[in-house]
């Protein structure tokens, strides 16, 4: 391939030697950052601090990781290369997503540390335009990709973080509990996406068909709120579970999801609905004959 | 393949065993209305257990399976259907509506007992009334 790319004439000028230049430039701009190191972070954590940025931190945390950022994209300007930054930005919003630091707050440091340098370069080379021209050539291109490497990788662990979350509730809030011989109780906390409206529906008729349950009583006291999909959804699960000849009563509609639901014309009336789950399981056990009686009533008088 | 429907007393059971063309689904609708009236039967009983699919015409031939037979003087129920046929059902709209359902065979005969029981207590009841 190397022999092929010299065979060739072209007008351009050798990539090679232009990266050669570009490699000059940026150790000259390392040996510089190098030697200002102190006064350039200092200069960069005053302007951290003035544009109120990470805020959920102190100063002198705030000084300790502007030192290891600066280090680290000094690093990567010198060496080209990412992974070392990339894993140091994953490290670091891991610590910082916890206590509350933004998205805007950590594009904001970088880009900050951004233009301290390129300022601190300008005093340098004020005098010299055309090589600072060629030295900010070689300089913003890095830079931005430093800059995009940090964002991406607080972004991407924030996702992350999302995602667990949303899992780990995921698995927490759908539970079907039997409460008696061939009655189910379904408890739904939260929201009600459509991913988890199917699972519910498909966890309650996996749970119907092994319990062998005749009524399943659904709780939406903690729903906090229901649109046409949602009660779409619900309606859905009723008649499905129907079809596997469960009745499902329906109890702990706020007022507001009551009228809601009918401001918005959702057809309900296929659905049996109690007012709170006392009165539905109460409603469950008539339907399936049985009568809850305090016990004094049943020990037989002497 | 022919679906066999067999007399258990009032009832009539038909037990789909494998995948239906719309053409089995026709004849079983015929033989069991027929079978409805030559039995004196008071209620059916279809069990879909071994069904993994139900399309429209097979939702739609149960449903009339269901409407004739009444017409006829027999309740039927549908017994069987599998979670994902359900959900899959309901997804597409195909909810059988006004048709009764149950979980199995044995709940299918349980709920016919009482609704067949509640006619019976109900019919002369209300005539003497009249």
């Amino acid at each position: 391939m190397a022999t092929k790319g010299k065979d060739v004439q072209s007008p351009l000028p050798d990539p090679q030697a232009q990266t050669e230049s570009t490699a000059a430039l940026l150790r000259e701009l390392v040996a510089h950052l190098r030697q200002n190191r102190t006064q350039l972070r200092e200069e960069w954590a005053r302007r951290i601090t003035r544009a109120q940025l990470l805020t959920a931190m102190t100063e002198e945390e705030i000084f300790a990781e502007a030192t290891s950022v600066y280090d680290n994209y000094v690093e990567a300007l010198e060496t080209g290369t990412f992974e070392a930054l990339q894993a140091y930005a994953r490290n670091l919003s891991e610590r910082i997503i916890p206590r509350g630091v933004e998205t805007h707050e950590v594009v904001g440091i970088v880009l900050l540390l951004r233009d301290v340098l390129a300022r601190s370069l300008f005093g340098k080379y004020h005098e010299d335009f055309d090589k600072l021209n060629r030295i900010l050539d070689a300089y913003e291109p890095a830079a931005n990709r430093i800059a995009n490497t940090v964002a991406v990788g607080f972004v991407q662990e924030r996702e992350r973080i999302i995602r667990q979350q949303q899992e780990a509730i995921r698995e927490l809030s759908t539970p079907v509990l039997q409460v008696r011989e061939r009655l189910l109780i379904l408890p739904i906390i939260g929201v009600i996406d459509p991913q988890r409206a199917r699972q519910l529906t498909e966890q309650l008729l996996r749970a119907i068909r092994t319990n062998r349950a005749k009524v399943v009583v659904i709780d939406i006291t903690g729903v906090a709120a229901m649109d046409s999909n949602v009660a779409n959804h619900l309606v859905q699960t009723v008649e499905a579970s129907r079809l596997l000849g469960a009745t499902v009563i329906v109890t702990g509609l706020s007022p507001e999801i009551a009228q809601t639901l009918v401001t918005i014309g959702v057809d309900l009336s296929e659905m049996a609905t109690v007012g709170d789950l006392q009165g539905g399981i109460e409603e469950a056990e008539r339907l399936l004959g049985y009568k809850v009686v305090p016990l004094e009533e049943l020990t037989p008088k002497a | 393949m022919e679906v066999p429907i067999l007399k258990q007393g009032h009832y009539l059971i038909a037990s789909i065993q494998s995948a239906l063309t719309d053409a089995d689904l026709s004849q079983l609708r015929e033989a069991l209305i027929e079978r409805v009236g030559r039995f004196r039967a008071r209620g059916v009983i279809v069990d879909v257990t071994a069904l993994d699919v139900m399309d429209s015409f097979a939702v739609r031939t149960l449903r009339d399976i269901a409407h004739m037979a009444r017409l006829r003087g027999a309740e039927t129920v549908i017994v069987g259907i599998q979670p994902e046929v359900a959900f899959a059902m309901v997804q597409l709209g195909l909810t059988l509506k006004g048709v009764s359902t149950a979980l199995d065979l044995e709940e299918g005969l349980a709920f016919l007992n009482v609704q067949t029981q509640l006619r019976i207590d109900r019919g002369p009841g209300r005539l003497d009334r009249g």
